[in-house]
């Protein structure tokens, strides 16, 4: 993918992962920057994502929602075209709490697209990255509704083939 | 956490819905709790706003998780009468079946429950409860008494 599909894939995703998202809209996510395999967003702080009232942290939920959000971004990304997809599994660490009044930033890396599977490592933090608040790891099910068989589906060139 | 504190005082259970009432993120995105005895099952109420896939329409995965972690935590808050609520240390949520648009529920059941961690399973259904439309398991820190 070149730099200018980026920028078009990037007003695309904004579009269709976002704007067209209620829940990402109702948590007010906002994408960042993006390349090839790679996304940034944000989560501002607000006090309905409070899942701690004693301390006013917020919800792992949210940490949640954020990190498989912005994981299926990645995945997107990677791919020779937008195609339906779906989460087949998602495991989230969770190292400190997210402090109170600060914004959340995720990241998410797609390393590894095969014929049927595409696979994504995320990080939610603050300001540093190398101090995390949670990170994940998660798989997604490609063209999650297609009718054609995998393989004539990579034959057409609509997925990447499997490498190695 | 103060209701949790008073419940513990008076050595009863705490009451789920005060609880839930008491965390912005579960009212925000709709939860409620249906108790019947020691049966605790949450109910999480569709609305437009907790959809994540709109063509299909299906819930967001997102949402999903975050009702299966909450699950968790009131079933672990309800049984293990603690004074602050667990906190997770991880979570591995396996989506089995897209999640239509109307309400789902869960309920959680604790595999094992240690003095400082706890193994929980939660469970998500709409129709029909032998029909997963999610599943998680997790680690959450309950804080020792002496500690809290």
């Amino acid at each position: 993918m070149d730099d200018k599909t980026i920028k078009e894939n990037l007003g695309l995703m904004r579009d269709v992962l976002i704007s067209h998202v209620p829940f990402a809209k109702a948590i007010g996510m906002e994408i960042l920057d993006a390349k090839e395999g790679e996304a940034w967003m944000r989560v501002p702080y607000d006090d309905k994502l409070i899942g701690n009232p004693d301390t006013g942290v917020i919800h792992g939920g949210v940490i949640t929602s954020a990190l498989d959000n912005i994981s299926g971004v990645a995945v997107q990304l990677s791919l020779p075209e937008r195609m339906a997809i779906a989460t087949l599994d998602l495991r989230i660490d969770y190292m400190k709490p997210a402090t109170p009044k600060l914004d959340l930033t995720t990241h998410a890396h797609c390393y590894k697209v095969t014929r049927n599977i595409a696979f994504v490592r995320g990080t939610a933090y603050h300001d540093d990255i190398s101090d995390p608040i949670a990170t994940s790891v998660g798989a997604f099910m490609l063209a999650a509704n297609r009718s054609m068989s995998p393989g004539d589906a990579a034959e057409a060139g609509l997925i990447k083939k499997a490498e190695g | 956490m103060e209701l949790l504190k008073q419940a513990r005082e008076a050595g009863t259970k705490v009451d789920l819905n005060a609880l839930i009432d008491a965390i912005p993120y579960a009212k925000f995105i709709g939860m409620e709790v249906d108790q019947k005895g020691t049966e605790i099952t949450t109910v999480l109420r569709f609305d437009h706003k907790i959809i994540g896939n709109p063509v299909l329409p299906a819930l967001h995965g997102g949402v999903i998780g975050s009702f299966l972690e909450t699950t968790a935590i009131l079933q672990l808050a309800y049984e293990t009468g603690g004074e602050v609520l667990p906190k997770p240390i991880d979570l591995t949520i396996d989506y089995l079946r897209s999640g239509k648009p109307q309400d789902t529920f869960a309920r959680a059941r604790i595999t094992k429950h240690g003095r400082r961690v706890a193994n929980v399973h939660v469970e998500a259904w709409q129709d029909e409860h032998t029909k997963a439309i999610a599943a998680a398991h997790g680690h959450f820190l309950l804080k020792p008494p002496e500690e809290t």
